[in-house]
Parts: structure tokens; sequence; C-alpha cells
């Protein structure tokens, strides 16, 4: 009762000068409300990357054929057949064996090699460019997809190298607009195949590490990986003759996906395979071993460094507020060294005094601190607001398209919910700890004296 | 005889720099419970340094005073803030309200320093709104200071200097700001607490003001220079 009391006659006191108090609340509710809006973007952005991460799998190992750097001593020659140069690299059936032999803790699915290509599809007037991919039955699960109608390719089509595709979502409406594809045919490069399933539409996965480009699940053509590799000029070569030359590129499997049983022994694994394929590939840098698993962890440690940052000009903000309200706070007091005499007469004791004073300040800054998490709590909004503007009135279409642009565009803050307390907590404290000084200046004035102010 | 309060020898000096002023030098006075004692004296004379000292604002630099038996001059800060909000009642030549707050507020303050009660009870609302009442004010419990005029300010201190029940009223110079007609009101009023058995000390410069009281000191350079009932005093205690 009594501390309602006190808070109430606070406000009353602080009510005294609106405007003044306001202005001086103002440093608090933006430093608030910064701290708030900061930490929910690195929150949002934390928590993006690591659905991203997640939907890569956190216990896959991800091994990836990679173009080594345009060195003629690694390019090693090859009969192509035609006289011209075949660059070999990547990951090979050797590859696959040892791995599949020596490596331990995978699950039943183990590995998944694929082979993918860039090419056309047809089907009666329609065309469409599609990534084709050539997989195993363990494909769907591992790259968490889901089949919307019909079923996945089984190990059955690979042991029959059977002509049957699975279609992505996006590649079935633009083959097949109006009807069902189930059960009909498409052409590619001049083979047909039948449709024996659809997958369900699955937003498009960003860019993680160097090598893992961003994957668009959408445009996929799914076929048993021995029709694929069968497919393949002479079994292996990439027909695709690289522009300017002659050459041609060989690779086998594009990437080969490793599952563990459990997240402890992903790390563990990874490094064996790391040791395995540095054996085996003998330096050349023709791959690149991806853990989901340690890019959630790099992605932590971003969002720590950030926190950090963030926390530190959250703190120099909120000093700021805090010595613009000891400023204030001093004046106050100077100004109110009647009302001190008066009190003193009256039976306050020095600290009754000090209490008053620091009751006011943390008033100050809690009311402040309030404005800011209200106004922090509202940062999705001010996002979404402002990107419409950017969108509809700012950014022409080839800015919004830029990097800056789809990386603004793309921020959904996320408020961390711990943010709220602590941060209208840092109010509260700065409020307490600025407002100490002024305080004990007040109650160490002279009754007699501080009543003969005018 | 019982005594509200006893100056015994009472100096009070300031050091200013190496040069000492002797505000009070050796004044001895004792104040029976229920006496209205008016202080007179010449400007500088040492009227407000002895009401002060009355009022446990300040310690003696020697001497004793006793109050209500206990000794102020021996008290910690604590002790004298605690002395003052319940023994004595503070009435200011200008008048001292704090601005931000109602006339009930004011009224009320005393009360958030009273030692032991942790807040405002229904019982101690009532004895405000009589208060208020007493000094004719229930219509302006809601008005703050500068709506008032300096009369009904001078009504609400007086109501706030009696919401504790002190043992001693001290005024310094109460009608000083005041027209004398509303002087003549305040003086009313304190000579009905003087008549309800309160004991009231009172500075002032104008003789018909200290008439109201029934005793009278003539403060200069410091000392008491003359005691006793005035010419033309208008009360004369039977
Ligand atoms: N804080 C102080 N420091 C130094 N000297 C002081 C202080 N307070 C009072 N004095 C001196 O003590 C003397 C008595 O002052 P006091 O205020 O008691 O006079 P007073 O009788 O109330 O005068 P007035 O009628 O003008 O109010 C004066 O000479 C004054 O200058
Ligand atoms: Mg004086």
């Amino acid at each position: 009762m009594r501390l309602f009391r006190t808070i109430q006659l606070a406000f009353k006191s602080l009510l005294l000068h609106k405007l003044r108090s306001g202005l001086t609340m103002l440093g608090i509710v933006f430093g608030v409300f910064s701290v708030i809006a900061m930490l929910a973007i690195g929150e949002g952005a934390s928590q993006q990357a690591q659905q991203q991460v997640l939907s890569l799998g956190a216990t896959n190992i991800i091994i990836r054929s990679v173009k080594p750097p345009d060195d003629p001593a690694a390019s090693q020659s090859s009969s192509g057949g035609r006289g011209g140069s075949v660059q070999r690299y990547g990951l090979t059936r050797a590859d696959y064996k040892i791995l599949e032999e020596t490596i331990p803790n995978l699950t039943g699915s183990g590995l998944v090699p694929v082979r993918e290509l860039n090419l056309e599809a047809r089907r009666l007037g329609q065309v469409t460019s599609s990534r084709i991919v050539g997989c195993t039955a363990d494909y769907l699960e591992m790259n968490h997809l889901a089949i919307a109608a019909g079923r996945f390719i089984s190990d059955r089509d690979n042991f029959d190298m059977a002509n049957t595709a699975v279609l992505a979502y996006g590649t079935a409406m633009s083959l097949f607009p109006i009807d069902n594809p189930i059960g009909q045919s498409i052409q590619i490069k001049g083979r047909a195949y039948r449709v024996v399933g659809v997958t369900q539409e699955r937003t498009a996965s960003a860019a993680v590490g160097g090598s893992l480009s961003g994957q668009d699940f959408n445009k996929d053509i799914y076929i048993p990986l021995s029709t694929l590799q069968s497919l393949l000029n002479s079994g292996d070569v990439f027909s695709r003759i690289l522009p300017g030359s002659f050459s041609a590129e060989s690779v086998i499997y594009n990437q080969i996906t490793l599952q563990v049983s459990s997240i402890d022994v992903v790390e563990r694994t990874a490094e064996v395979v790391r040791e395995t394929l540095e054996r085996t590939h003998d330096k050349k840098n023709d791959y690149d071993v991806v853990v989901p698993l340690e890019l959630l962890r790099q992605a932590e440690q971003l969002r720590n460094i950030f926190n950090i940052v963030l926390g530190s000009v959250a703190g120099i903000s909120l000093l700021v507020g805090g010595i613009g309200i000891m400023n204030i706070m001093l004046a106050t007091v100077t100004e109110r060294t009647r009302e001190i005499g008066i009190r003193r007469a009256l039976g306050a004791r020095q600290r009754d005094i000090v209490n008053q004073f620091i009751t006011e300040t943390i008033a100050l800054s809690g009311t402040g601190g309030l404005i800011g998490m209200a106004m922090g709590l509202s940062t999705p909004y001010v996002f979404a607001g402002g990107k419409w503007i950017l969108k509809e009135f700012i950014l022409d279409s080839s800015a919004a398209g830029s990097e800056m642009g789809k990386m603004f565009l793309g921020m959904e803050p996320v408020i961390a919910v711990w943010s709220l307390p602590v941060a209208f907590g840092f109010s509260v404290v700065t409020g307490l700890v600025f407002g100490v000084y002024p305080a004990r200046a007040a109650a160490k004035l002279d009754p007699i004296e501080a009543l003969r102010h005018t | 005889m019982k005594y509200a309060a006893r100056l015994i020898n009472l100096r009070k000096h300031y050091q200013l720099g190496d040069h000492e002023v002797q505000a009070l030098r050796g004044v001895s006075l004792d104040i029976p419970e229920g006496d209205f004692l008016a202080i007179m004296g010449s400007s500088g004379s040492g009227k407000s340094t002895m009401l002060n000292l009355l009022g446990a604002l300040d310690r003696p630099t020697s001497g004793q005073y006793l109050l209500r038996d206990r000794d102020v001059s021996e008290m910690t800060d604590d002790e004298l803030s605690e002395a003052r909000n319940s023994l004595i009642g503070f009435i200011f030549q200008s008048f001292n309200l704090i601005q931000q707050y109602t006339v009930l507020e004011n009224i009320e303050v005393p009360l958030l320093y009273r030692s032991g009660t942790t807040s405002i009870s229904a019982a101690d609302r009532q004895k405000c709104l009589l208060l208020a009442d007493r000094v004719g004010l229930t219509e302006r419990l809601d008005h703050r200071p500068f709506q008032l005029s300096g009369g009904q300010q001078q009504r609400v201190a007086i109501a706030r200097a009696l919401v504790n029940d002190p043992t001693i009223i001290l005024a310094d110079e109460p009608t000083g700001n005041l027209d004398s007609a509303t002087g003549e009101e305040i003086m009313r009023i304190l000579t009905e607490l003087h008549d309800e058995g309160r004991t009231i000390i009172m500075v002032t410069h104008e003789a018909d003001v200290a008439a109201n009281a029934n005793r009278q000191i003539i403060m200069k350079d410091g000392v008491i220079a003359s005691e006793g009932i005035l010419p033309g005093n208008k009360r004369v205690r039977a």
C-alpha cells in the first residue's frame, strides 16, 4: 500500500513537468526499443538460418562434388573419344564404396548418392527446364520432401533402371497445367518416362556454406539414379561441351548424403569422412563436406557475437539515457530544494528523501522502459510496414532483387521473449543507478537552508 | 508544572570563515504546556535561529534543549526527524505547501513520515477530512496550492501542522504574507488551538499579532532582552 502510494506521488511530481519528463524518458524509450528490435532482427535471422540448416537435416553429412579451380595439372586428360580433354572430378563409385564400408554410425538410409543434370523436359506442347535428379528411394526422406500424389522412386525402379519419374510440384504445374500427371509420360532427351508421383510444394532453401547453393526443390524431376547414369554418354561423361573448347566433364555423383544415427555422432563421423576422402582424393580439392550441424553451430556463434555487439550498443544507449535522466534529476533537486526542506521539516528522514527521488527516477525510466517495450513489441509490424512501403514506392524490381534488397526484404524479426523483461529490467536499473547520486544530493541538503531557498 | 519545552543556556554559533556569528548567546526559557508565546525583536536578533532550534531543525552549539524531557542536543539526524514529525507542527510565513499535491495530500504529508505506521488508514483519512473541515477547506480538498488564496494556503498549513497531534506548534510570522483581515482569521484559529490546550510558539514583528499570545519575549543580539506581558495585551491569562 505504502509503495503504491509512493509511486503514485512520484508520478504526480513527474507530471508537474510533463514535457520535460517526456523528453527525458525518450532516451530510455529508444534505448529499450532498439534493444528489443535489434534482438528481434538477430533472433529472426538466426531462426531462419536454423530452419534452413535443419531442412538440410541435422543428422546429415553432405559431400558435394566441386569443380576444382582451373589448374591444368589437376585436370587430367583422358580419352574422351574425339581428342578433346575430359575433366574428371568429384565423387566416384570408389568413394561411395569406401564410405559405405568404412563409415560407422550410419542409419538404415545410410548413403544416398545423387547425380544432377539441368535438362529440358517436354510433354506435348509444354517445355520446362528442370533439374533432373538421379536418386534412390531414400532421397525423399533425407531431404524432408513429401509425396503429394502417387509414390516416389523405389529401389525396384533403380534395380530395373526403370524409366519412371517423380515430378516436383512446380514441374508438375508447368508440364500438366490442367490434367493429372500420374500415369502420363514426359520426354527427357528423347526418352520417355512415366510419371509415378508428385511431391508437395516446398519453400526453397537458401545457400549454405560455400558449395551448397540455394536449392529450389520445386523445379526438380526425380528419376532412378541408375537410369540417369545410363542416360549419360558412355555411362559417366556428362555430354555438355564446354564453350570454346572440346573439353568435357565427367562426374559420377554430384552429391552423396550420409545420414548418421544421432546428432551426438555427427561431428565425429564427419571427421572420419573427411579423413577418408582426404586419403582417397589425395589433396585434390574436388569435393566439399558440408555438415549442417556445424553450420548450425556457426550460426549460433554468429548470433552470440551479434548479441554481444547489440548488447554493447544497447548498453551505450541506456548509458546515454541514464546520463540524461541524472542531469534532469539534478536539476529537479535544485529546483525542488524548498520542497525537500518542507518535507524534512515535516519529519522526512534523509533516507525518505533518497527513496522519494530514487522512486521518481525509476518511475521515469521504468515508464520509458514500458513504452519502449510496447514499441519493441510492434517491431514485426513496423518491419512489415517498412517492407511494404519499400516494395511499393521506393525500390524498383531490380533494386528489390539485389542482394541488399533481398536481405532486407527477407528479414523476419522474431521477438525474443526474454528480451522484454531484460530490456525493462535494464531501464529500471538505469533509473536506480543514475538516480542514486541526485537523491543523495537531495537528502544531504541542510533542512534550514533548503527551507530558505526561494 | 509540566513543560512542553525547556531551553537551558542555549547557544548557537555560526562559523563564517574565520569569523564567528553568535546568533544565540545563552538563552534560558521554560515553556509550560498550554503556553502561547510570542517572540519579538528586531531583525537579526536571533528569533528564527531560536525557532529552528525549538523545531529540532538544528542542534544547539551548546546548552540544552529539552523537548518533552528528551534532550534534542543529543539527537541523531533520524531522531531529529522523528521528533519533528511527532512532536512539532510547523506553520511558515510563506505557507510552504507542496505545489504538486492537492489540499488533502498536503495535509497528509506528515503521515507519510510517521515511524512504525506504513500506510494511511481510513481513520487517518477521516482525521484529515475533519481537520480540513475545521479550517474551512472541505470544498477545496482537490485544489492545488496555486488555486488557493494566501489565507486558504495558510489554513492548509495549519491543518497539516495538526495532523500528527504535536506537542508544540511553531509559527514563524504566520501572518507576515497576509493582509490584516486574513491575518486576523489565522490568528483566530491559532487562538482557538491555544484555547484547546495546545502549546504555541510564534515569531512576529507585529505588536497586535503578538498581543494574541499570553506571553511575549523580546530578543536582542541573541539573548532575551525582556519578557512579560506587553502593554495593551488582549489576553491576560487568569
Ligand atoms: N546559517 C547561518 N550562517 C551564518 N549566520 C547566520 C545563519 N543563520 C543566521 N545567521 C545569523 O544569525 C543572526 C540571527 O539570525 P536570525 O535569522 O535568527 O534573525 P531573525 O531574528 O529571525 O531576523 P528576521 O527578523 O530578519 O527574520 C543574524 O546575524 C544572521 O546573519
Ligand atoms: Mg527570521
